[in-house]
């Protein structure tokens, strides 16, 4: 029987943040994903998540990137009661990881982002853009891990948080956590969470924008170029629409 | 076309329009001016209908409508231009795309057909080469990484896409050179001096005044219109300045 087998509780730290009960209801979840990239190769994983209301998704990968290899993540995570996204990734000698993602909720959602990046090899590097709007009752989590082993020297680790409210009772939680066991490293880290510009709005406004119109092109502002480097345009043009559409879903 | 009646606005319970009164008809051209703190960019403000800046008393009709039951976007529809003295910058959104959304969501209020893409192209390009501006900075997020001056021209440019009956403008001339002074006070002339429009000039100084030729000068101290002339009443103010001419 694996760990998984066990329903999590509050006090697990990736799971603080969570839908407990929603979780439960598809309780045992599946194995993760497994994924390699071999050395010196190169992957791309597009992710969209866009389940129906109500529905429990808890999406877990593992992720090896051997030496000199390089993956790029996009994901966009929109859609369930409870939508939940892991990668746990090891990177190799001077290999490369890349994720952009936005996660969007409304109504009660909880959307999920929660990764675990090892730099286990000297010279790797990893850049980290991940964007958040909840609005209605909604919560938006990332909880992001970077832990850089003895001897992983030259590790290069950016990550970058920002979170948009778009009314009193939605929430984001942001919780980056570095771990740093070599001394000759560059982690770069930020976290924010705001909301709507009111001067841009009434500038927006101003110019015959409804506050409908106004706040979704700010929206869509926000989220801007997350997707641009996909590399199958099809993909990148149903990534661009499923978010706009969910974007103008929002209460 | 546009008639200010005894207009009191407050902001935080302060009131700082204390019973202002205006009226301007179409074809002509206004400019108030008045010392720092007089009240000059509340009243554009409130005209353009700021969240924060409340009337509290008095009223403004606009084509003959209540100008303050509308909401800013409607005002906008109903052609109003308020041209911002700190034009507010947008990241992640350009020019284009955002004039395009603008002119359309008010073309679509006053029940006309959306202009297509390739239309508006050929409208953005004609207004922006009237002030000269690269279509190149049309492309860039709104106001973002402009100069001072950049942005009050790219206000004309908005102005000139978006084809107000009523300008109000706020300070347009601060942060620009002269040669830029002399562009946008064509822009305006180009855009805006016709018998159906009218525009209202808010500035500090008289030096716009020499390319826009205002048909009356108002003077705006503590909150009311203090004294009103011909475009001489701007001149002796910049020879006597606003203590002077105010206590006359």
């Amino acid at each position: 029987m694996s760990a998984l087998a066990v329903l999590p509780t509050r006090r697990d730290e990736a799971w603080r943040y969570s839908d407990l009960a929603a979780a439960a209801r598809v309780w045992p979840v599946d194995e993760p994903v497994r994924l390699s990239v071999a050395a010196g190769g190169t992957r791309t994983l597009a992710i969209l998540q866009d389940a129906d209301a109500g529905e429990t998704v808890i999406r877990d990968h593992r992720i090896e990137v051997e030496a000199g290899g390089s993956l790029s993540v996009h994901l966009l995570n929109i859609g369930g009661a409870l939508g939940r996204v892991t990668f746990d990734v090891t990177l190799g000698e001077g290999a490369h990881f890349e994720l952009k993602a936005a996660l969007i909720g409304g109504d009660e959602q909880t959307i999920e982002l929660v990764t675990t990046l090892r730099h286990a090899e000297p010279g790797a590097t990893s850049a980290q853009t991940v964007r958040a709007i909840a609005a209605g009752k909604a919560t938006t989590s990332y909880l992001g891990q970077i832990k850089v082993a003895r001897g992983a020297q030259k590790t290069d680790a950016a990550q970058s948080f920002k979170a948009m409210l778009l009314g009193r009772t939605a929430t984001a939680n942001a919780k980056p956590e570095l771990e740093i066991f070599a001394d000759d490293v560059k982690c770069a880290h930020g976290a924010s969470v705001g909301e709507l510009d009111k001067a841009a709005l009434f500038y927006m406004a101003s110019r015959g924008l409804d506050p409908a119109s106004a706040r979704a092109l700010m929206l869509q502002a926000f989220i801007a170029g997350l997707f641009d480097d996909m590399a199958d345009e099809a993909e990148r043009a149903r990534f661009d629409a499923a978010a706009l559409a969910k974007l103008e879903r929002l209460e | 076309m546009l008639t200010i009646d005894n207009l009191t606005t407050q902001i935080d319970g302060k009131t700082i329009l204390k019973g202002l009164s205006l009226s301007i008809k179409t074809g002509e051209i206004h400019a108030i001016m008045g010392p720092n703190g007089a009240g000059k960019s509340t009243l554009a403000y409130t005209l353009g209908g700021r969240p924060g800046y409340e009337p509290t008393g008095g009223g403004v009709t606009f084509e003959g409508a209540d100008l303050l039951e509308m909401a800013p976007h409607e005002r906008a529809a109903a052609g109003l231009f308020l041209g911002f003295q700190y034009p507010v910058e947008i990241p992640g959104i350009s020019n284009v795309q955002f004039l395009r959304e603008a002119l359309n969501s008010q073309r679509k209020a006053r029940g006309e057909a959306p202009l297509s893409a390739a239309d508006f192209l050929r409208l953005a390009r004609e207004k922006a080469a009237l002030l000269g501006m690269d279509m190149d900075m049309m492309k860039r997020p709104v106001n973002v990484g402009f100069s001072g001056g950049e942005k009050k021209r790219a206000e004309m440019v908005q102005m000139g896409i978006l084809d107000p009956k009523l300008a109000i403008l706020d300070e347009t001339d601060s942060g620009l050179d002269i040669d830029a002074l002399k562009t946008v006070g064509a822009g305006i002339n180009a855009i805006m001096r016709a018998p159906d429009k009218a525009v209202l000039l808010i500035t500090h100084y008289q030096r716009l005044l020499d390319y826009v030729r205002p048909d009356f000068v108002h003077i705006l101290a503590d909150g009311r219109i203090v004294k009103s002339g011909g475009p001489e009443l701007a001149l002796e103010l910049e020879r006597e300045g606003y203590a002077e001419v105010i206590a006359a």
